[in-house]
Parts: structure tokens; sequence; C-alpha cells
């Protein structure tokens, strides 16, 4: 196989089926937990559930200082690579093409060596992450393989990326077959592991706010 | 010491060598080129072949004293236009004239002869320099049905495997003898493939380009008759001098990919300040080829130059590359109506694999039993 047969592969059959899982595995799950269903509250209603359950899916993206302060490592490297994630897939131009041609709406993009910092800031907290797991000793015998797994496939697309984009030891075709790859690897693994919480995240924050909210307290 | 005589003498000599028996020095200098301009081009050939200067006067040395060498040409599933690119030069340049010093023996579109004359020729050609002549090959091979493409009733494989069998080696021009090229393209209805697909045993360098940029096939003629060598090849046959950097590595429109700045459609302000042309479809970035500093018509422009974005026309299968218009970074196919499909199917079975949970979480329930005390007590 050429390295540009290589590249023609991930960009159709390879991102054909990596696409399938992908979108089945997440559609599957969350029927699956929209159908579990509730049990009817027989309790009086005291406050909306739907405007709590809102509020709260974007609050918790604040930690209280508290649960901050137990854990300001996980959290502040947890947060540059999330925000780093969010920033690369969706501001570097060549992936927006991408998203205009799956779903057909575009948006501007940011200058690429703005993009190439946050991937390299992200790289470092990604790294500070598993560093962390395995050197704290309550973290790492609470790690399981599919923690290492789910850093794996996260920290890939990252490095393949930033390796593309620098066009380091290899022939560019290859390099960008590789990046892709590595990221259909990612969303194949996504629906099956905790990076499902990607999608849930709304769901479970919403279900919380939602309680707090039908009981009329805050949440 | 007389210089005239000297000169008389050479001349007188010369003249009395038959053509074919003419080194490639008294050839070009029978056609007044200089030997000035002569050393030029060795300097430009060195250069470009990333050669150090002090390979200069070597190349010229031994360039004058090569003896022509019998080429013979092959025209398989090909369009004509690398044999137009080759031979349509505006200018006489004398990288022109090196293609024409070397004896072309048989090729059916320059030939005068035709028919059994032609195929006589191929033949004569071959027993005279058996294991001595070159070969090169335009257009890929069809292997489905030998009728598809034939020369004089011979079918083109047959003929490549016999023409090779006495090839010192055969250079491929052109990306549909390199790689299978158009013919070659999904669904590839004639089963065309690539000279390399067939040849095993014999040296083989592939000059890839819809149509490939002139010097380079001038430039491995030259190397050949040099040190009688072939250039160092890349992982897929094509000299490393020409297709060792992409067009996207030399492109002057660089800058403006690294910051991001791309032109949108062929007219907006982008396209106009001549912006990174990535978001129109150009396969710079995957594409090894010289275009970008040999440039073409006589090194006037490149294709991006003028504002298009390249092809990639150097590559393997750069006719199924999901279209000339689709950036790198998109997915080949039509992938919203996967994604539409697979969603409906999903939603589908996530439902059915709900009720499916829901009938299992009311059968617990119901075969549930409380533990009593008189549980407790057994
Ligand atoms: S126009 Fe093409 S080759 Fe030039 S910088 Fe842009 S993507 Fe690269
Ligand atoms: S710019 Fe690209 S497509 Fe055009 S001739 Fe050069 S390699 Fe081929």
């Amino acid at each position: 196989m050429s390295e540009i047969e290589f590249l023609s592969w991930v960009r159709g059959p390879g991102f054909q089926i990596a696409t399938i899982i992908f979108i089945a595995g997440v559609f599957i799950r969350i029927a699956e937990i929209l159908l579990l269903g509730r049990k009817a509250n027989l309790a009086e209603a005291k406050g909306s559930e739907m405007s709590s359950g809102l509020r709260t899916v974007l609050t918790r993206s604040v930690p209280d200082k508290a649960t901050f302060q137990r854990s300001a490592y996980t959290f502040t490297a947890g947060y540059i690579f999330h925000l780093g994630l969010f920033v690369t897939i969706f501001f570097y131009a060549p992936h927006i093409l991408m998203f205009k041609d799956v779903i057909g709406i575009s948006w501007p993009s940011l200058p690429s060596p703005v993009v190439d910092a946050f991937t390299v800031v992200s790289i470092i907290a990604l790294l500070v992450i598993l560093a962390h797991r395995m050197s704290n000793t309550v973290l790492r015998f609470l790690t399981t393989g599919e923690d290492y797994l789910v850093w794996l496939v996260t920290f890939l697309p990252f490095i393949t990326g930033y390796i593309a984009f620098h066009r380091m030891w290899l022939t560019s075709p290859t390099l960008i077959a590789m990046h892709i790859l590595s990221v259909e690897l990612l969303i194949i693994v996504l629906p099956f592991t905790k990076l499902m919480h990607s999608f849930t995240f709304v769901l479970s924050r919403w279900y919380g706010g939602a309680i707090s909210g039908y009981r009329g307290v805050k949440s | 010491m007389n210089n005239n005589e000297d000169k008389t003498l050479e001349e007188m000599t010369r003249d009395e060598k038959t053509h074919d028996e003419r080194t490639l020095g008294e050839t070009l200098r029978s056609q007044g080129i200089s030997r000035r301009s002569f050393l030029k081009f060795c300097a430009a050939t060195a250069s470009m072949m990333a050669m150090s200067p002090a390979m200069i006067p070597k190349i010229a040395r031994a360039l004058e004293q090569a003896r022509r060498p019998s080429v013979i040409w092959l025209s398989f599933q090909e369009c004509t236009g690398c044999t137009e690119s080759l031979t349509r030069s505006h200018a006489a340049t004398i990288e022109n004239l090196i293609f024409n010093t070397i004896s072309l023996d048989y090729h059916h579109t320059l030939q005068a002869a035709s028919g059994t004359a032609a195929e006589a020729a191929r033949e004569a050609a071959m027993k005279e320099n058996f294991g001595k002549y070159l070969l090169i090959v335009d257009g890929s091979i069809p292997l489905d049905n030998p009728g598809y493409s034939t020369i004089a009733g011979i079918s083109n494989v047959d003929m490549l495997m016999e023409t090779a069998a006495g090839a010192a080696a055969i250079i491929a021009v052109g990306t549909c003898a390199s790689y299978g090229g158009i013919p070659h393209a999904n669904p590839n209805p004639t089963g065309a493939v690539s000279v390399t697909d067939i040849i095993k045993d014999k040296p083989i360098i592939n000059v890839p380009g819809c149509p490939p940029i002139p010097v380079v096939i001038t430039g491995v003629l030259t190397q050949f008759l040099t040190f009688g060598s072939l250039p160092e090849l890349d992982d897929i046959g094509r000299p490393m001098a020409f297709y060792g950097k992409s067009i996207h590595d030399r492109c002057y429109r660089r800058p403006f990919y690294d910051k991001g700045l791309f032109a949108e459609t062929f007219d907006d302000e982008g396209a106009k300040k001549g912006w990174c042309l990535y978001k129109l479809g150009c396969k710079g970035p995957t594409t090894y080829n010289a275009c970008a500093t040999t440039k073409w018509n006589n090194g006037t422009s490149f294709p991006i130059e003028s504002g298009h974005p390249c092809l990639g026309c150097s590559e393997p299968d750069f006719w199924d590359g999901g279209g000339f218009y689709k950036s790198i970074s998109m997915p080949t196919e039509n992938i919203t109506k996967t994604v539409i499909y697979t969603a409906a199917g999903a939603a589908a079975a996530g439902v059915a694999i709900g009720a499916i949970n829901r009938s299992r979480k009311n059968k617990a329930v119901a075969s549930h039993s409380k533990t009593g005390i008189d549980d407790l007590s057994k």
C-alpha cells in the first residue's frame, strides 16, 4: 500500500467505518439511557425541572471552591486540555472544512499558529495528567486499563496532528493519514468507554439539576 | 602546431563517422550549440539534480563523450499528453536538443514509419542494442482483456514483456505508466496496471505527472548518459532530485497557509490577494513534484500561480481523491448520507434495545419476592 493509498483509505472506507460505529454507538447508548425511564414522582413539584436542569448543565462547568482545592491539579490540567480539544477540533481551518462537508455548515477559523499553540499546551496538560495519575497512589489505585486506553486515544490525535502540521520525520501523506486514523480510532472507542461523557454530561448534569428543581432547592 | 589544420582534421573525421556513431558533444556542436550554453545546461542540470558544482565539468565531459543511446518508446493506454509535453516546448531549448540527440528508434506517434515497417524498426533496435537500450513507456497496460489495447495486433502486455527483456532500464513516463493513472481510476474498466506491476526484474524509474515536467525526463536521461547510473529514487520509484519535496514545501503561497489565510472561492478577495488555495481543494501538501521550482511552459508559471489548486497529478490514484475541489481534510466519499442512515438505523436499534431492557426490568420487578420475617427464621 503506497502512502497515498493509505491516505485514500483513511479518507474513504476508513472514515465511513469509523463514522458508522461512532454514530451508531452514540445513538444506541443515548436511546438506551433515555428509554430507561424514571419512576413517576408522586411528590408535589416545588419548582421547574427544565429550567433548573438546563442551568445546571452550564453551572457545573465551574467547579466549586472546595472541590477545586481538593484536586487542583486534575482540574487545572483537565480544563486546559478540554479547552485545547475544543479549540483544535472546532477552530482549525482544515477541521472546519471536514465539518462543512459532513454537516453542511461552517464557521470562521482561528489562525493556524494559534491552534498550534493550543495543541502544544494540550499535549503538555495531557502528559501532566498522565504523570499525576501514575504518581499519585490513590489515583493509581483507582485507575483501570480503560483509563489508560482512553488517555491514549485522546493523546494520539493531538500528537499526530502536531507532527503532521510540522511535517516531522515522515512525508506528508503518511503523517496526515496517521492523524486521520488516530481520530478514527478515537471516535470508534468513544461510545463504548467513559469518553461517552462528551455526550452524556448534558444528560447527567440536567438530571442532577432537574431533581433539585423539582424539589425547589438550588442545585 | 597549426590549429586550423587540426580543426579541419577533426571535422573531417567527424564527417566520416556515421550519424549514430557521433558522440553527444559532436551532435550538439553540429547543431550549433556553443560550448558556453552547453556548460550552462550542465550547470543547470547539476543544480537541478542536487549535485555539487564540482560535478559540472564531469557532467560536461561525460556527456560530450556519450554515444547516442538507443531508445524505444512504447505508448499504451494513454492520451499522448506526455509526448506532447515533452515535444511541444515553445523554444528550442538545450534540454530539448538532448532529447533530440537520443536515437529514438521507435515511437509510434513521432516516427515516420508505420505498420510492419515500424515494428521492424523496433525489432531491429532491440536486436542491435540488446541489453543496452532504454525503454520509455507511457500509458497503462490493460490486463482484463488484451484486446482492449493493441499495437500491430500485439497486446500491450506482450509488447511490454518482449521489449523490456532487452532493456537496460525502463522509464515510466506519466502517471498512467507509473501508477495506472486515469485508466486505473475507479472502477478501472480495463483492469489497467502500471509498468512496475508487470516488470519486476529491471530498474524502473517512474516519472509521474499528468503530464510530467519535460526537464525531469532530460534530467534522468542526462544522469543515465553521464554516469551510466540511475538517479536515487523514493519509495514509489520517483527520482528524489525532482520529487523529493512536496508542492506545498516550495509553494510561494505557503506563508498564507501558515497564517490561515485562505481563498474561499475562485473570485473572492482572498483569491485576488493570492491567498492559499487549500480550501479550494489544493493537494499540494500531499503531492511530490517539481512544479513549484521548475514551473511549466518554459518556466513561465505553475498552476497554483494562476490561481488553481494542485490536483496532485504525480501521485498514485490522484483521480480517486474524492474530487479535485475537495480539500485533503474532507472525507472522499459522501459521508452525510452515511451519517443520516446510520443515525436512523441506530435510533431504531436503540429503541428496540431500550424496549428489551424495559421488559427485562419489568420482569425482574414482577418476579421480585420480598424477604419476610418467615424467611429470616428459616
Ligand atoms: S496553495 Fe496549496 S501548495 Fe500552496 S500553500 Fe496552499 S495548500 Fe500548500
Ligand atoms: S501543480 Fe500539482 S496537479 Fe498541477 S502539474 Fe504540478 S503536481 Fe500536477
